[in-house]
């Protein structure tokens, strides 16, 4: 039986929860895997070494930066799940502006606060040996990673992009017949291609895919009415740092 | 001084909550002098980078503060953005909001009730330790939890950070032809919502009653949610936008979280139980019949208890969401217009943990130019710690690992969400 764990750094808890939103396999999940840290689920911790460390959350604090050192050295397999993990995440856009104006901005105590100037990936500070992505990541991706890990073979996840999974879904483009401004084509599939599915654009929310465009993007996007400012915005949200150079002149 | 009476009792990573933080209890001469609940969850700066963003773009960004309450977060950046642009949405995309967020109700209170609360009760680390002797129960949780989370997934496109809310109602409405299969779903969660009424009520609830005032939304004629004004216990009522006009935020040296507290009054409680005290005669009939069975009175200030008014809010929130499936007739328009101007904009809806409160300024180009979000954790924050303070003081006697169980027990009680909070808990009981 496999030890797995758990751990969060700066996040919104979203992708750990997609393990406890697995209501139709947790227990089976749970009955082929040893828990041996998941704060969120059980007060029970158990000593590493781990098998599996899932990792959650982006690098904020230099006492983190030390704490995923001592986890990397604790696992033999290492996980990062979703986009504050694997880019940042949206707390990522401090890297770009003044930290403490930020920390005034919010808290009447600014020294109050111990935080770095900038949010970085998992991968950043130690190796990651898979990477989950999207703001959440997909149930489904995860419950093919265990499932993988478990018989000791690669997971199965795709590089290409949402383009291909709308053909796929029957979605209508909502940029050809719509002519709504879609991040589709640079982005990586594993959401289902939702965003279109509801009409509306994708706003990139799994990073970047394997091969991206970027030029043609902008141009695309310029052509469906979006301004420099607003392409800016639409890039610099979820993964800021990983759309870095999709967006080129417009990040 | 004897060994006994100095102590330190210190959680340092609180397990079964969402985010991360720590309790701190400090105890000289046999009597705690100092409760600390530590929100070290990292700062994420949201207000901040709010700034300079277009007034479509809050809903989906700060869905990001919470993963599991991104549909509150959504609720209440729109009401505030509409608030702000002078838009009203037509009762159909309302009914259509009230129905998305009682997914969320149903999947959050499921999620507090089975796999965050109820094992302290049972004495088990987890729930996955509790199906290994009571499977059922747990499976009749997460078949609710799932039903809830399905909802959000038809209405809102994801159940983790819906991609169909917008400023002004959503990207598409359903067809009644997707709800359908939903209704039969929720007619199956609502007797499994009764049954957990039923055996949350019967957990051994320790003796313990507040005094906090009590604050939440509410509307005259049915159960508030996504709407509705400001009430507390002590009689205070105002609107959502005279909100910052009473409720006062501190920062405190050991949390990354504010604390709040109502103005000339002091600390307050906000979440299921001054809900259920506020607004129980607007239940539905069959839940006030299951509240009355379950030995819910008129208030509830035993915040252990807020685990029946939790099972209580899911049977209403699954028979509400049936009631607007029946009724629901596609809105003409699944968005209305909202133009931008210049202006300040309010909003506030409960969120499955409390009133939460969005407020942002905008340009004449619809840029936000101030942002300001209190979250239910951080106004629960300096109650929470009161009643630990007081909780912990009769139970000096208990070793430290017993006593530090029942704390972290005690802190679930207010379901805190700290990632939320990040603007909370390792619990530590220092004995000297």
């Amino acid at each position: 039986m496999i030890t797995l764990a758990v751990w969060k750094f700066a996040s919104c808890d979203g992708c750990q929860l997609s393990l406890l939103d697995c209501e139709d396999e947790l227990l089976a999940v749970a009955g082929q895997v040893r828990i041996a840290h998941f704060l969120e689920a059980s007060r029970e911790v158990l000593p590493g070494p781990y098998d599996v460390s899932l990792v959650e959350g982006s690098i904020t604090t230099a006492a983190d930066a030390e704490r995923i050192r001592a986890i990397r050295d604790a696992s033999r397999v290492l996980v990062t799940l979703g986009a504050c993990a694997n880019a940042g995440g949206i707390q990522a856009l401090r890297n770009s502006a003044d930290v403490a104006e930020y920390a005034s901005a919010v808290y009447a105590r600014p020294d109050y606060l111990d935080t770095l100037a900038t949010s970085t990936p998992i991968a950043a500070h130690v190796d990651v040996d898979y990477e989950l992505h999207g703001c959440p990541i997909d149930k489904g991706q995860l419950l093919e990673t265990i499932t993988a890990l478990l018989a000791g073979r690669k997971p199965n996840l795709p590089a290409h992009s949402v383009c291909f999974d709308c053909k796929r879904r029957n979605n209508v483009c909502v940029v050809v017949a719509h002519g709504e401004p879609c991040l589709g084509p640079v982005t990586r599939a594993g959401c289902g291609a939702i965003c279109p599915a509801f009409g509306r654009g994708c706003f990139g929310c799994f990073g970047p895919a394997e091969t991206p465009n970027g030029p043609a993007e902008a141009d695309l996007l310029r052509a469906h009415g979006m301004s420099g400012d607003d392409i800016r915005r639409l890039y610099r949200t979820f993964t800021v740092s990983a759309f870095a150079e999709v967006a080129g002149d417009a990040s | 001084m004897t060994h006994r009476s100095d102590r330190l009792i210190d959680v340092r990573a609180l397990a079964r909550v969402e985010g991360e933080g720590a309790m701190h209890v400090r105890v000289r001469d046999g009597a705690v002098a100092g409760v600390r609940l530590e929100i070290y969850e990292p700062p994420r700066f949201f207000e901040a980078f709010l700034r300079g963003r277009r007034h479509t773009e809050p809903p989906d960004i700060t869905a990001r503060i919470c993963g599991i309450c991104p549909v509150a977060y959504q609720m209440s950046a729109c009401a505030a953005i509409e608030d702000a642009c002078g838009v009203t949405v037509p009762p159909s995309l309302a009914d259509l909001r009230r129905l998305l967020y009682c997914g969320e109700w149903i999947e959050s209170h499921t999620l507090h009730i089975y796999l965050l609360h109820a094992p302290d009760f049972l004495g088990y680390p987890s729930a996955l330790d509790l199906a290994k002797d009571r499977r059922d129960l747990v499976e009749r949780g997460l078949t609710l939890k799932k039903t809830g989370n399905d909802l959000i997934e038809v209405v809102g496109g994801r159940a983790i950070h819906p991609v169909n809310v917008r400023v002004g109602g959503f990207h598409r409405v359903p067809a009644p032809a997707d709800l359908a299969p939903l209704r039969e779903r929720l007619r199956v969660a609502l007797d499994q919502a009764l049954e957990t009424v039923r055996w949350v009520a019967g957990f051994d609830f320790p003796d313990f009653r507040h005094e906090h005032e009590m604050l939440a939304l509410t509307e005259p004629g049915r159960y508030a949610i996504e709407s509705g004004t400001v009430a507390t216990t002590g009689g205070l009522g105002f609107g959502v936008r005279e909100f910052e006009d009473h409720v006062i935020e501190e920062h405190v040296p050991h949390s990354t979280a504010l604390h709040a507290h109502l103005a000339g009054r002091g600390r307050y409680l906000t979440g299921p139980a001054a809900r259920y005290t506020l607004n129980h005669r607007w239940l539905s009939p069959l839940a006030r019949e299951v509240a009355a069975e379950a030995g819910l009175g008129a208030e509830c200030l035993n915040p252990y208890r807020s685990i029946i008014v939790r099972a209580v809010e899911t049977v209403y929130a699954v028979e509400e969401a049936i009631r607007l499936i029946d009724c629901y007739e596609p809105p003409s328009e699944a968005a209305v217009p909202v133009p931008p101007r210049a202006g300040t904009g309010r909003g506030a809806t409960e969120a499955p943990r409390g009133t939460l409160f969005h407020r942002y300024e905008l340009d004449a180009a619809g840029l936000v130019t101030s942002a300001r979000i209190v979250p239910p954790t951080s106004q629960n924050q300096a109650a929470v710690e009161d009643d630990l303070g007081r909780f912990v003081a009769g139970r000096l006697d208990l070793p430290d690992d017993r006593l530090t169980a029942e704390c972290e027990q005690a802190i679930r009680n207010y379901d805190p969400c700290i990632s939320c909070a990040t603007h909370f808990l390792d619990l530590r009981v220092d004995r000297g």
